[in-house]
């Protein structure tokens, strides 16, 4: 890639054909997602292969940019640092269950990351000297747990905005074809002779639904990204977008291929109380402080040496427990409060300008005068599409399935474990995205496309069908809200098996209900009530997922909190979860429907030891 | 401690609802010739969002009320309409700080053809974007594979465009874009703005150049509509006086 090529130069001319109301498309390199991990992908494969990146929404609607705090990279620009620093920070950040020589790719590739995103027009905040900037955030620290470092790259507490406009302006340079507002919604699988000769499945194309039109379009393709992002949205109390209904996570569940570690969900600490809204760590990293209704500096207690700037799991756990105890503040003692009050205006309002509006605007509270009420939101999956470090989606353990990829989010490296350190995950998106994209073009040179079954799209047609023809009695919204009111009171923060065997009841009815609901909008332009319906289906699954997940590992890791197995436990769960889809997904009982295997931790230079901070 | 069935305790204090009316102008192609409006009773609290109204509509009375949206904090820019005649983020826009004694008005963004009910086309707007080559330019890249230097005051020259999340409130509340779809409106020229006044950049004479076409700045008429509009706050119009004063000057 250079920086300078010639800029709008036209891709290859996309082939579409229409048969029978069906369009049909061929592309080297599909791309599905235009959040940052897609587009990241994009910028490489865009120069080197025809390529396309489908999206159910506006790139820049993606939430990337909603992304504030920074992006970790040890460029050490403000005081001493270095890689492998950081790889250990991550490893017992995600608490050990991370895959140690993917943290060390994170972390090493970190660098080059943060220098192309600057390379591509990022405008980072300066050092004195006119270098990018660089603030302390949780987690990251100096020398192995010495004391707090400054690793996170950042432009205001704007730095997913940036990086997700400077990823969209480079992909308008390079003139990548986009299909905005192209709903995809199957992976198709086509039957081929597998190297043994025996029969197995391979990805040949996706199908997507056109929200515009409501036309159904098929896209062959030798190589095929998924970057779709998170499902926050089976919570209530989210950070995540409306969107975020984890349709690609989704999708390759539904096709029988595995998922990752799904029970590990991040809660971040500072979310706007009753909202959810993010406020990023990075106040934490310029000196702001969590304190309870008394105003004591609880987190002194809970992690000594680092305090508010200890792992995202560790602070949101310590906030429960101060409410639980009985020390939240306001009348119904439900929150805490994140103090900005001594950092001044001028910190406020010129590296944290978003969240002190954000505060203004939602809870009408002025952080330079007054402290913010907060409380830990749903924020990011841990868990997903299992890959290994070439971004190669994984059908087992160890098996790749040729010619697929998964990147960002919605991907299991596993770089972040049990727990993600706060800004690794945009730094998973530039380096797993980028590798994402290159070895997908690399596939694409020597691949060939792989026929395309008879009627690719028949499976979306008919659940589009279905779901537009449903004149059922149930409310898509009211399913959809039970489910999340049920996902934050008894899969939250803290588990016990009781709560997930309530969860996993209630799940099981409306999953029955969702059988039985009514679309209203019949039409075929912009239908979103549909479009919300398909998502309610994604995340009744994954939820699912997430909650027999969850009641399986018996110990308390990282972002996986059991009151009735309070301690980590290496010998029986030093592993990940892989579950997979078998058998009748609708059958009654989710262990009719879902096996559950492990795979080994990657262990190179670490070896676990106990998690203090 | 136990936890894990933790309820959540009701909403602080008893802070009362009330009835808000939404009149929203509906359009469905498939059926309507022309929009209509139409009126809908929702009970609000007064923080909540007219998103928030929307989505009650949308989610209790009717499903096929078709809107924007994703992330509902004002960052992603999908849901600029017009609410009372104002161009507006639905996310942004609290039920308090509109007098709910009158009917709330609720409309499309005006200039972009109309779609179904609050959606517009967005394709011209961002085909504007792309005219004035909205990305980085530079042919020297630091020679120690590192960072370009930047002072703090010269990245400060150009941050307030840089807050651009194109939503295309501010182009589609100015009279002349209405009038003229050929202008390229303030959101682009605002993206031009953010690349002609940084440093790195070394293409600012090209961008100069576009927008010194008939249907650039000098369509500006300087009615401020668009920074009234900026739910970020961008000052819009001077930022459209700068590119103007620099293409007077031919330089940044």
């Amino acid at each position: 890639m250079t920086t300078d090529a010639p800029v709008n130069t036209p891709a290859p001319a996309p082939t579409s054909t229409v048969v029978d109301g069906v369009h049909y498309h061929q592309y080297d390199v599909v791309i599905v997602g235009a959040g940052g991990a897609g587009m990241r992908a994009a910028i490489e494969a865009g120069p080197q292969a025809s390529t396309a990146v489908i999206s159910k929404l506006y790139p820049t609607r993606s939430h990337t940019g909603a992304a504030q705090g920074g992006m970790a990279a040890a460029l050490a620009n403000v005081e001493e640092d270095n890689w492998e620093w950081h790889t250990f920070d991550t490893v017992k950040g995600g608490d050990y269950l991370v895959d140690q020589d993917a943290a060390e790719i994170l972390a090493k590739e970190a660098i080059d990351a943060v220098i192309d995103l600057e390379n591509m027009g990022l405008p980072f905040n300066r050092t004195p000297e006119g270098k990018i900037d660089q603030r302390r955030f949780g987690g990251h620290t100096r020398d192995h747990g010495k004391s707090a470092v400054r690793r996170a790259c950042y432009a205001a507490d704007r730095t997913g905005h940036m990086i997700l406009q400077t990823l969209y302006q480079n992909c308008v340079k390079r003139g990548i074809n986009f299909f905005n507002e192209y709903y995809v919604l199957d992976l198709v699988m086509t039957e081929v002779d597998g190297p043994d000769g025996k029969k197995i499945k391979q990805p040949s194309g996706v199908v997507a639904y056109d929200l515009a039109s409501g036309e159904l379009h098929v896209f062959q393709a030798k190589a095929i990204i998924f970057a779709t992002g998170g499902f926050g949205k089976i919570y209530k109390t989210t950070s995540n977008a409306h969107t975020l209904t984890g349709d690609g996570v989704g999708i390759i569940w539904r096709k029988g291929l595995p998922l990752e570690d799904m029970e590990f969900f991040q809660f971040h600490p500072t979310g706007l109380a009753g909202l959810g809204i993010l406020l990023t760590e990075g106040a934490r990293g310029e000196g702001a402080i969590l304190r309870n209704a008394s105003g004591e500096r609880f987190m002194e207690k809970y992690a000594p040496t680092i305090k508010d700037l200890a792992p995202r799991d560790i602070v949101a756990r310590s906030m429960v427990q101060e409410v639980a105890e009985g020390r939240g503040a306001g009348p119904n003692k439900d929150y805490v409060y994140l103090d900005c009050t001594h950092l001044g205006a001028e910190v406020l309002e010129t590296k944290l300008p978003d969240i002190t509006e954000f505060a203004r605007t939602y809870l009408g509270v002025d952080p330079v005068t007054e402290p913010v009420p907060v409380m830990p939101t749903a924020h990011y999956a841990m868990g997903g599409i299992p890959t290994n470090v070439n971004a190669e989606v994984l059908r087992d353990n160890t098996t790749v399935v040729p010619g697929l990829y998964a990147a960002g989010e919605c991907a299991c490296v596993s770089v972040h474990g049990s727990n993600r350190l706060g800004t690794n995950s945009l730094l998973d998106i530039n380096v797993f995205g980028k590798r994402a994209g290159n070895n997908a073009v690399e596939y694409a040179k020597t691949a060939e496309f792989i026929p395309l079954p008879d009627d690719p799209a028949k499976e979306v047609r008919e659940l589009v069908a279905r779901l537009r023809d449903s004149t059922g009695t149930e409310r898509i919204a009211a399913i959809r809200k039970e489910l999340q009111d049920t996902m934050d009171a008894k899969a939250q923060v803290f588990r016990t098996d009781e709560s997930l065997a309530e969860v996993t009841h209630i799940i099981h009815q409306l999953r029955e209900r969702y059988m039985n609901i009514a679309v209203q909008d019949k039409g075929r332009r912009f239908n979103t009530d549909l479009l919300e319906a398909i998502e309610l289906g994604f995340l009744l699954d994954l939820a699912e997922v997430v909650v027999f997940s969850a009641r399986n590992r018996k110990e308390s890791r990282g972002g996986h909190q059991r009151d009735d197995y309070p301690k980590r436990d290496d010998e029986n769960y030093m592993k990940h979860t892989m579950a997979y889809l078998t058998g009748d997904p609708h059958s009654a009982e989710a262990g009719d429907h879902i096996d559950l295997d492990w795979k080994p931790v990657t262990i190179t230079r670490y070896q676990p030891m106990e998690r203090k901070y | 401690m136990s936890t894990a069935t933790i309820d959540q305790p009701a909403a602080p204090e008893a802070i009362e609802s009330f009835t808000v009316t939404l009149i929203i102008r509906r359009f469905d192609p498939e059926v309507d010739d022309e929009p209509r409006w139409q009126d809908f009773d929702v009970e609000m609290f007064p923080t909540d969002r007219i998103l928030d109204a929307l989505h009650k509509i949308k989610w209790e009375q009717d499903g096929s009320l078709s809107f924007r949206r994703s992330c509902a904090h004002g960052v992603c820019g999908s849901d600029a309409m017009r609410i009372n005649g104002r161009n507006r983020l639905a996310c942004k826009t609290l039920i308090k700080d509109l007098d709910v004694t009158k009917p709330v008005y609720v409309e499309a963004i005006k200039g972009l053809p109309l779609e179904k009910d609050l959606i517009v086309d967005m394709e011209p707007f961002f085909e504007s974007f792309k005219e004035v080559q909205p990305f980085l330019m530079a042919s020297s890249k630091p020679a120690d594979g590192k960072e370009r230097i930047q002072t703090v005051a010269q990245r400060a020259r150009f941050d307030d465009t840089t807050k651009c999340i194109l939503c295309a409130a501010c182009t589609s509340s100015c009279p002349v874009f209405w009038t003229d779809g050929q202008y390229f409106g303030p959101a682009a020229i605002v993206n031009a703005h953010r690349f002609i006044f940084d440093s790195r950049d070394e293409n600012a004479a090209v961008r100069l150049d576009i927008l010194n076409d008939k249907e650039g700045v000098w369509r500006c008429r300087t009615t401020f509509n668009c920074t009234e509009a900026c739910p970020r706050g961008i000052q819009v119009t001077q930022a459209i006086a700068e590119v103007k004063q620099a293409i007077m000057r031919g330089k940044p």
